[in-house]
């Protein structure tokens, strides 16, 4: 009886619901655009301004071809325009030098912290350990606790200890640092990830005889990977934006390219067209690996949030 | 309990002269580090003569140290010395790298050490503690962070809003949630160039443009006490809105089709099946995701200190960018680690104060 009282009231309102159902999708459309305007619209500006010229920049033109006509001016400043890529040129020197720095800081604190995290967070999830008092749960709470550690309450004591260990404006000193930044993050992730592993696999295994770090290492790793895939991602994202540590602990060597950006932006009054380069360069690579790699961020993000 | 106790003590049993090695082992490799460790501080304090220029042997010396101890646990325990191994590692990383900067940092709070002084460290007692609750700009700052906290519920609930837009019927999803997501990734000190000195700029910004087409005369973003602080949130916001939108929707994603199915069959509206539904099933995602954002906003610095650092007049400072100022235009670092490490303590006890809240509003409403 229900049923037919409500598809009879369903027949006799067809046009207002259908009414109602396309407003609803226009207004759900006209919101996720505009959303993917606020979001795209800066990105689009940097790199647009790059090509732009000083009037350009004045009469605030938008897109390029219609109202101005693109140049090198920007990249040309960088030593990366096309007539510029051969010469030699001591701003494109820095820059790579910066972009290289980031690179290897990025990539080398990741891989620290993906192999150590992820070793460890497999002993959290599967063993029972003791270390005096602590027992699992207080070890995976010290780790997760230094999340909440700001950066000021350590960047003094480690310009202090980084310049007795002359790590100071190193590389090794901002991996270090980096790894122990993301390792909380990399712990997190994984143990998620390998909760969700069911035990008996390895326990199969060790009957068969394997040990204990080869059930690990054969069994349980390859299907932890793109746990690990995601963690290692979202740490080179955390590494190659960090700022703050690395603008008080480096100078000349190991400076990397955020704090080059951060640098420029004071300097030179508005050479617009060359920071924009600039924040492009340094942007770029993220914005390739949040393309193509959009599904082990979102899957790095969420370990842990939803059970 | 006999049958759990056999099989290390078998082990033990059949190489009892491997778990004698290791316990050595690790003796021999402590005193040795403990040696090098004194030698060197005696070194440092020009008592002996001899010793190396930097500290940088000392930190290979641990990692040797580090080595011996994972060896010697693995001959003297067996298989429960090879699963400490896979903790051990990041235990003595952590330990090495929090433990010596936190206490450090606890006895440079107490001193008077100003680095563009020649006096060096003088031990100067609460003196900074006394300084500390006579800044003006300290607590100021500490305001503003109230202020950029209550901002994360802003976030959240526009982030709430995309979410829900992501998970419904549409097409091209995928583009959307890759696009919606992209300025997370960005860092904030490009984030600074591109919106904050451009598109907000005062002449030629776009922002600024559409400010004065829509009215607004002299649309200045950073001038103003509230709106320079209103600027810096919204810029934060639009980096970290894609984070909660990302957790929210995944919660969106898990929750089971056939609670808003059955809604809608009792005659429902959207919005009361949303109030009355999805909202209170999403709560324990919900909190997650606001406590994680919280502890991540505590931290800002990096889009104030790029941008306004701290103006005008203080109005957008955080505690960081303050501190961060303090060491590196001052070079007042026993004052600004007092600082830091007053702040640290307000985090501890503040974030413990929202986990118990937290908890108890989820087991209340489960």
């Amino acid at each position: 009886m229900t049923v037919m009282a409500h598809t009879q009231a369903r027949s006799r309102h067809v046009t207002p619901v259908r009414l109602g159902r396309i407003v609803g999708k226009v207004a759900i459309y006209a919101l996720l655009i505009f959303w993917a305007f606020v979001s795209l619209f800066p990105i689009y500006w940097t790199f647009s301004t790059s090509f732009k010229k000083a009037a350009n920049v004045m009469k605030g033109h938008l897109i390029p071809w219609i109202d101005y006509v693109p140049d090198w001016l920007g990249w040309r400043s960088l030593g990366l325009s096309p007539d510029t890529l051969f010469n030699t040129s001591t701003v494109r020197d820095e820059f790579l030098n910066r972009f290289e720095n980031s690179v290897i800081a990025s990539l080398s604190a990741s891989t620290l912290a993906v192999v150590i995290g992820a070793c460890a967070a497999y002993g959290l999830s599967r063993f029972e350990y003791k270390f005096g008092p602590m027992k699992n749960k207080d070890i995976s709470f010290f780790f997760l606790s230094q999340l909440i550690l700001p950066p000021v309450v350590l960047a003094m004591p480690f310009l202090v200890l980084y310049k007795e260990l002359a790590f100071l404006d190193t590389r090794i000193g901002l991996i270090l640092l980096y790894t122990l930044m993301v390792l909380p993050i990399v712990i997190w992730i994984m143990r998620d990830q390998f909760d969700t592993i069911p035990i008996e696999l390895e326990q199969a295994a060790m009957v068969d005889g394997c040990s204990v770090w080869g059930a690990f290492l054969r069994i349980v790793l390859p299907i932890a990977l793109p746990g690990m895939v995601a963690a290692f991602i979202l740490s080179v994202i955390l590494c190659w934006n960090e700022y703050f540590f690395a603008a008080l602990l480096t100078s000349t060597h190991a400076k990397t390219l955020p704090v080059m950006v951060a640098s420029q932006t004071g300097s030179q009054g508005i050479s617009w067209w060359s920071m924009a380069a600039l924040s492009a360069a340094a942007i770029l690579p993220l914005i390739v690996i949040g393309i193509t790699l959009e599904r082990y961020i979102v899957k790095g993000l969420t370990a842990g949030s939803v059970k | 309990m006999q049958d759990v106790s056999t099989s290390p003590g078998s082990i033990a049993r059949t190489a009892p002269d491997r778990a004698v090695a290791g316990t050595w082992l690790i003796a021999v490799a402590s005193i040795l580090f403990a040696a090098l460790v004194l030698a060197q501080s005696l070194y440092k304090a020009e008592v002996i003569g001899w010793g190396f220029e930097t500290w940088r042997p000392i930190a290979l010396a641990y990692v040797g140290w580090g080595v011996a101890l994972a060896l010697g646990m693995v001959w003297r325990r067996g298989i429960e010395g090879h699963k400490s191994l896979f903790v051990l590692p990041a235990v003595l990383f952590t330990v090495a790298m929090v433990i010596f900067p936190t206490f450090f940092g606890l006895y440079i709070a107490f001193t008077d050490w100003n680095l563009s002084s020649f006096e060096g460290r003088r031990f100067s007692g609460l003196k900074n503690l006394y300084a500390l609750f006579a800044d003006p700009y300290y607590w100021n700052a500490l305001g503003n962070m109230v202020f950029y906290v209550l901002t994360v519920l802003v976030q959240y609930a526009i982030a709430f809003g995309l979410a829900l837009l992501l998970n419904a019927e549409i097409k091209a999803r995928k583009f959307f949630r890759v696009a919606f997501l992209l300025p997370f990734m960005l860092s904030p000190v490009a984030v600074s160039w591109m919106i904050g000195k451009s598109l907000l700029e005062y002449r030629y910004g776009p922002v600024a443009k559409l400010a004065r087409f829509l009215g607004w005369d002299s649309p200045a973003f950073f001038t103003s006490p509230w709106v320079a602080k209103t600027s810096i949130a919204v810029m934060d916001a639009w980096v970290w809105i894609p984070f909660i939108m990302i957790m929210l929707l995944a919660g969106l994603q898990a929750l089971p089709k056939e609670l808003s199915e059955a809604a809608k069959v009792d005659g429902a509206s959207k919005w009361q099946s949303f109030w009355q539904i999805t909202f209170p099933l999403m709560l324990p995602v919900s909190i997650t995701a606001i406590v994680l954002r919280i502890i991540f906003q505590l931290k800002l610095a990096d889009i104030v200190i790029n941008v306004t650092s701290g103006g005008p007049g203080g109005a957008t400072d955080t505690v960081s960018s303050f501190i961060f100022r303090e060491y590196r235009d001052r070079s007042n670092v026993g004052y600004g680690t007092m600082l830091a490490e007053f702040y640290l303590v307000l985090i501890i006890i503040f974030i413990t104060l929202l986990l118990s809240i937290a908890n108890r509003w989820v087991k209340k409403t489960q």
